[in-house]
């Protein structure tokens, strides 16, 4: 992702943020997006990660960073402690993604997942030509990319409503950073959601 | 500065420990009270104007006030941290200004079970009153006052340091700004009790302990002592780093079918609890064993870690050890997991390390980055 992408991203995120909410930040890498939020909205709360280089950067970064693998679930967490709990770029990473889901909501009143989204375009055509895509939003190969889920935006609306999950917001970007409206799971490579619980 | 003695650019250099007597009565937690005592300590690094980049080594069970530098009759005996602590270390002292202490009950030069009671003219040994975490941590904030440090910019420790660390941000919140508890728990779990009763028993069962009055028989537990530090040695490491550090090997190739030293293992573990035994008390490894079994913030608060967190203020950064099976990484969770129910800056990382609970000694890369990167956030 270009660093162009990621702030647009960040700006998106940010304004689902009210100011001064609690957040937790689940991935959250270089801790570049809670520092965001914490400079931006006033937000405090945490992020988490499994990889300790990273750990190490979000702390030079100033942010609070916890060590945790999110594999084993979010049991610490205390239910509705949060006013956000955000999963940026990194729920195709993670096995348990249904468990996940379930627990952010739990965790937080309310949820954004972004996510790079396997049925766009460009990804068909490279499937179509019998190769497993590359691209800004997937710049791995099959055999080293951390990403252990691969579905598409209608696979995760699909998810969410057999969980009872509310879809409160979506954006869906194209390669160029620009909001997509017709055909989204079609012509957007990148999407964000707010959610919310069933009957939150 | 001698010429024949090559100190790294990275070492505090040649320190000379300092003594701080106070002269009024410190009432401990079991009630005795201590008439007055001495608490030995070092300093590196310069007290700021501000009085603002203080920060304080809290020792772990068998450390005392020698965390850094080298004495100069004694070039060889580093400080028990010194690779934390020094210029461009990752405690850096050209920022602040670090204080290590021996604490109460230590047999290091503070007022302990070796020191005169001045109600017989006789060493106290096993009359010396049981002290706890919080006494020590009480005892340091008098010698905080002594020094004109109002607010510590951060509190240190691993293990029962670790302790220590958290005792101050409950009981004296206004005065840290910072706990980094390392390879620490919340409060001993049976086993680990368990394990320090046995030491005890080995020491105190020792023909030579004399119930504590060891000193006027001239002579010490030793063999009691030798099989505390065995114990102790081989719970502070992983069954990994035994393995890969003396694995089956025999000292002289084939099996003599004795009970002499044979394995590798065997002659570490006798080596070192012989050279402990030389230089620890007795009674002081009782008094500490102790203060780790009593530590317990929860219990006074009803029995929720979380509410005893309640009164800190401090930001906090906990560390421990992927194989540490003593202290291990879900104990150091529980402190994360209070903490963050009072809505504390915490940072936890959980270092891969084959080493066990010894690892918080060590300067493996990863757990140094971290410590690194936190310090270098702190004002001053």
């Amino acid at each position: 992702m270009t660093a162009l992408d990621g702030r647009i991203d960040y700006d998106v995120i940010a304004g689902w943020v009210s100011p001064g909410a609690r957040v937790l930040d689940l991935g959250c890498g270089d801790g570049a997006l809670l520092r965001h939020l914490q400079e931006s909205r006033g937000a405090t709360g945490y992020g988490v990660e499994i990889d300790i280089e990273r750990v190490i950067a979000g702390m030079k970064n100033g942010i609070n960073v916890l060590q945790i693998d999110l594999e084993k679930g979010l049991y610490d967490f205390v239910d509705q402690s949060f006013d956000l709990v955000i999963i940026s770029n990194a729920l195709q990473t993670l096995h348990r993604t249904e468990k996940l889901l379930t627990e952010m909501l739990r965790v937080g009143r309310e949820a954004v997942v972004s996510f790079p989204n396997f049925a766009y375009w460009k990804h068909r055509v490279a499937i179509m030509d019998g190769r497993m895509p590359v691209s800004d939003r997937l710049p791995y190969q099959w055999y080293d990319t951390p990403n252990v889920r691969f579905f598409t935006i209608a696979d995760f609306e699909a998810l969410c409503d057999k969980l009872g999950i509310a879809i409160r917001e979506r954006l869906v970007l194209d390669d160029a950073g620009q909001p997509v409206r017709d055909e989204p799971n079609f012509l957007g490579s990148f999407a964000l959601y707010r959610l919310g619980g069933a009957r939150g | 500065m001698a010429n024949d003695i090559a100190i790294p650019e990275d070492s505090v250099g040649i320190v000379s420990p300092l003594c701080a007597r106070f002269d009024t009565p410190l009432t401990l937690k079991s009630g005795a009270v201590l008439p007055g005592f001495e608490l030995m300590y070092e300093t590196y690094g310069a007290l700021n104007a501000t009085r603002s980049n203080a920060v304080l080594v809290c020792p772990a069970l068998s450390g005392h006030h020698h965390a850094a530098g080298i004495h100069a009759d004694a070039p060889k005996n580093t400080g028990w941290w010194d690779n934390l602590i020094g210029p461009g270390k990752p405690l850096d002292t050209r920022r602040f200004f670090v204080i290590a202490v021996n604490n109460l009950g230590g047999c290091h030069g503070s007022t302990g079970p070796m020191s005169i009671n001045p109600d017989t003219g006789k060493p106290w040994g096993a009359d010396f009153p049981v002290v706890t975490v919080e006494d020590w941590v009480a005892a340091q904030a008098l010698l905080a006052d002594r020094l004109g440090i109002d607010c510590w910019a951060a509190i240190i420790g691993g293990s029962l340091g670790g302790m220590q660390a958290m005792s101050w941000s409950i009981h004296h919140p206004s005065r840290v700004r910072n706990a980094l508890v390392i390879a620490s728990a919340p409060k001993l779990t049976a086993q680990n009790i368990a394990f320090n009763e046995v030491a005890r028993q080995a020491i105190i069962t020792d023909p030579d302990f004399h119930g504590g009055h060891f000193y006027e028989h001239n002579t010490l537990p030793r063999r009691g002592l030798r099989l505390a530090r065995m114990l102790g040695h081989i719970t502070y490491q992983s069954d990994d780093l035994m393995a890969e550090k003396f694995g089956r090997r025999l000292r002289e190739g084939g099996r003599k079918f004795s009970f002499e030293v044979e394995f590798e293992v065997e002659s570490y573990l006798r080596y070192q609890g012989d050279k402990f035994a030389g230089s620890f008390d007795a009674n002081t490894y009782l008094l500490a064993t102790r203060a780790l079994d009593y530590f317990d913030p929860a219990h006074d608060a009803g029995g929720d870690l979380a509410a005893a967190f309640a009164p800190a203020t401090a930001d906090f950064l906990l560390v421990s050890f992927s194989t540490d099976w003593r202290f291990a990484p879900s104990r150091s969770r529980e402190i994360v997991d209070a903490l963050m129910r009072n809505g504390r800056k915490v940072s936890y990382a959980e270092i891969e390390s084959s080493a066990g609970h010894d690892s918080f000694l060590l300067d493996e890369p990863h757990y140094h980055s971290v410590l690194r990167a936190y310090f270098d956030n702190i004002t001053v």
